[in-house]
């Protein structure tokens, strides 16, 4: 589904990316771990299409289709969803309009008819209910008052609405107590099937534990270093990255 | 006859001998010496210029240089004209229509209200409620020191008269609308007075449009008296052809434990002032400012705002937003005076700007006087862009860039907006806002 090549990405003059090579098939969950720096935001926002990140040399593509051609919203539309790391508050645009919006623009690119009132709101109510949001969100404004937490089920929230085919979640986990976690975990479980797949980009093993990845990456200073099972990911929780650093040393 | 006012004061001057042979006041003595006073002042101060500190940013050339006609030359067919775009759908309301400064009894809807609340055009009130006028006309207006306040005393014949009495609440708002026809320039001298007695209520809403794209010189000027424990809600609704000179002033004095709510939209005209100037004159007062202006093209929308404490404990918040697109250029003077006795003044002032290009252009002024000792006034301005990660936000969802843009844009006008209690005129400025959009070309509709 997403192959990315030997991509390098800088932002300002610094190159983040060194060439990272990657491929995800359909139905897979891929962790990528990292210490900090070492560029896993810089892939996520890459594959959103953030314009401050530019990229110099390499490919993506998704479904066959060269992504770097794409804006953001086509990206979106074409299937690729973002959960973000600080999902910014935006005063004055309520939740549910956002969300019809998202919905219908997706439709609408697919060639479908826009979903109607009522139904939009029966398929949203019932999956609020399953991440414990209250029915009070809907009217508010985005993300406006949420606490980090909140933010983090409003994001997985709208993956669930807008049932992508690439999820990315953007260290979803960072800052979430043990509940919050369990909630966001489950939420993220429901939707794993055969022609979704997940890229979640973590920096603590802890989430992993209840989404168990099918392959685990660790990303240090803008490569991926080394590729494994869910076993690597326990591997780091022990030695840490720094130990995985060791290993690659001595190996060379 | 026409009368026609060419580009220096004495042509005023002598335009306004003619129109006062043309004997369309109903007139009292005071209001008789007043305009001779007014039409007097108006040629020793003649037009501001850009030298005057307070007309820095605007310059009213344009309007100088232009030749005005006193009178419409094609009178308007009323039958041909369609309110509908400019009734404001589920507000329960009097309406007050002026056409070309005239008043129109047949497109206006004046309901029954108690006898003593008055709701007429003023120049019938001349001489049936003059006893009423005259305790308040002229007690607001500074025709000594401000050229186009003098000019409109001089020149005015008609405009809206509301009166509450004392212990009364108007239920129903007093939507006054006018509308400018013509296909020719005129000047219009738009003049109301609303008077609020004490522990009364009320909702004005000063509603200005235009049939035409034409160029005309509009100058309204309005007295607004709030008595005692009572609540003013007034609105100025500016619409007027994109062609059009504007020149607003709002005189308001408030007295003690009064409310004033006041939110100005500014959408059309070419060069548009609107003043706008409360005069906290009793203990206790809350004035509330809020003020929205969307330039786009080449317009020019200043937004004088001097709010003065006179007395303690008295609470004033003003709020201005803008969105500037194109050419265009904006002003705000926010002007906070706060007199020796006002203590305990609370005075809190925000002016925010979005410019769309980078042609647009805003003048921020803020203006803190402060002469007592123990008071709170803060100011802040902010001028940007849209925030790059809501957009980003927006499009990561699938929103295209344009809608997206219009999206936020409209999410920053309804910070004023959302203030507006009354929400049928709440819905209707959305609307007003939401057609703004569209008429600049930013997005084909918000669905």
């Amino acid at each position: 589904m997403l192959e990315i090549k030997d991509l390098h990405v800088k932002i300002e003059d610094k190159e983040i990316l060194k060439g990272v090579t990657l491929t995800i098939n359909p139905g897979e969950v891929h962790s990528i771990m990292g210490p900090n720096g070492s560029g896993k935001s810089t892939l996520s926002q890459v594959l959103a299409g953030r314009e401050s990140y530019k990229v110099t040399s390499g490919s993506i593509t998704f479904k066959g289709k060269n992504l770097l051609e794409l804006a953001p919203e086509q990206r979106a539309c074409e299937g690729i969803f973002m959960a973000f790391q600080y999902p910014v508050e935006i005063p004055g645009v309520a939740n549910t309009y956002l969300l019809r919006e998202a919905l219908n623009s997706r439709r609408k690119y697919q060639g479908l008819e826009p979903l109607k009132h009522v139904e939009f709101i029966k398929t949203v109510k019932e999956k609020m209910k399953n991440l414990k949001i209250d029915e009070s969100m809907l009217n508010r404004s985005v993300n406006e008052g949420f606490s980090g937490g909140e933010k983090k089920r409003n994001e997985i929230f709208q993956m669930q609405v807008l049932e992508p085919e690439l999820c990315i979640l953007d260290e979803t986990d960072s800052g979430l107590d043990i509940d919050a976690l369990q909630v966001v975990a489950d939420g993220i479980n429901s939707m794993r099937n055969s022609k979704r797949s997940f890229i979640i980009i973590t920096h603590y093993q802890r989430l992993l534990n209840y989404v168990v990845p099918d392959y685990v990456h660790v990303l240090i200073d803008g490569k991926i270093e080394k590729s494994g099972n869910k076993e690597l990911a326990l591997e780091l929780e022990e030695k840490g990255y720094a130990g995985i650093g060791e290993q690659l040393q001595t190996a060379s | 006859m026409q009368i026609i006012l060419k580009d220096n004061v004495d042509s005023y001057l002598e335009g306004y001998k003619q129109f006062k042979k043309l004997g369309n006041i109903n007139s009292t003595e005071l209001i008789n010496s007043t305009k001779e006073d007014a039409i007097d002042n108006f040629v020793k101060l003649g037009f501001p210029t850009i030298k005057d500190e307070d007309w820095r940013f605007t310059n009213i050339l344009p309007i100088v240089k232009s030749k005005f006609n006193l009178q419409s030359e094609k009178p308007v067919d009323i039958g041909k004209i369609d309110l509908n775009k400019y009734i404001i759908p589920e507000l329960n309301s009097h309406l007050m229509v002026f056409v070309d400064g005239i008043f129109s009894k047949e497109l206006s809807n004046i309901k029954t209200t108690d006898s003593n609340v008055k709701i007429k055009p003023i120049s019938e009130s001349l001489s049936d409620d003059s006893n009423v006028i005259d305790q308040y006309i002229f007690k607001c207006a500074d025709i000594e020191t401000e050229a186009f306040t003098a000019l409109n005393t001089a020149y005015f014949f008609d405009g809206a008269f509301v009166y509450v009495p004392k212990n009364t609440v108007l239920e129903e708002a007093v939507h006054i609308l006018y509308i400018s026809s013509n296909s020719n320039s005129c000047m219009y001298s738009p003049r109301n007075l609303i008077v609020v007695e004490d522990s009364s209520e009320a909702k004005v809403i000063e509603h200005h449009v235009s049939l035409e794209d034409s160029n005309y010189f509009s100058n309204t000027v309005s007295e607004v008296m709030i008595g005692e424990n009572s609540t003013l809600d007034h609105y100025f609704i500016e619409q007027e052809s994109k062609k059009a000179f504007s020149i607003s002033t709002l005189e308001i004095k408030q007295g003690r434990n009064s409310n004033l709510n006041s939110h100005s939209i500014l959408l059309g005209g070419l060069i548009v002032r609107n003043n706008i100037h409360p005069v906290l004159s009793g203990e206790g007062c809350n004035s509330t400012i809020n003020g929205l202006y969307m330039p786009a093209g080449r317009q020019h929308m200043d937004n004088f705002m001097k709010i003065e404490h006179v007395s303690p404990h008295c609470d004033s918040r003003q709020l201005y937003n803008g969105i500037l697109a194109d050419k265009s250029r904006g002003v705000f003077h926010g002007r906070i005076i706060v007199h020796k006795d006002a203590q305990k003044t609370d005075a809190k002032q925000t002016n925010r700007n979005l410019l769309l290009s980078d042609s647009a252009k805003i003048d921020t002024k803020p203006q803190l006087e402060i002469y007592a000792d123990d008071v709170k006034c803060t100011h802040g301005a902010t001028i940007g862009q849209l925030d790059k990660d809501s957009l980003f936000y927006l499009r990561s969802r699938g929103v295209e860039q344009p809608l997206a843009k219009a999206i936020l844009l409209r999410a920053f006008a309804s910070q004023s907006i959302e203030t507006i209690r009354d929400l049928p005129i709440r819905n209707y400025v959305e609307k007003l806002v939401n057609n703004w959009f569209i008429e600049i070309g930013m997005i084909e509709d918000f669905n």
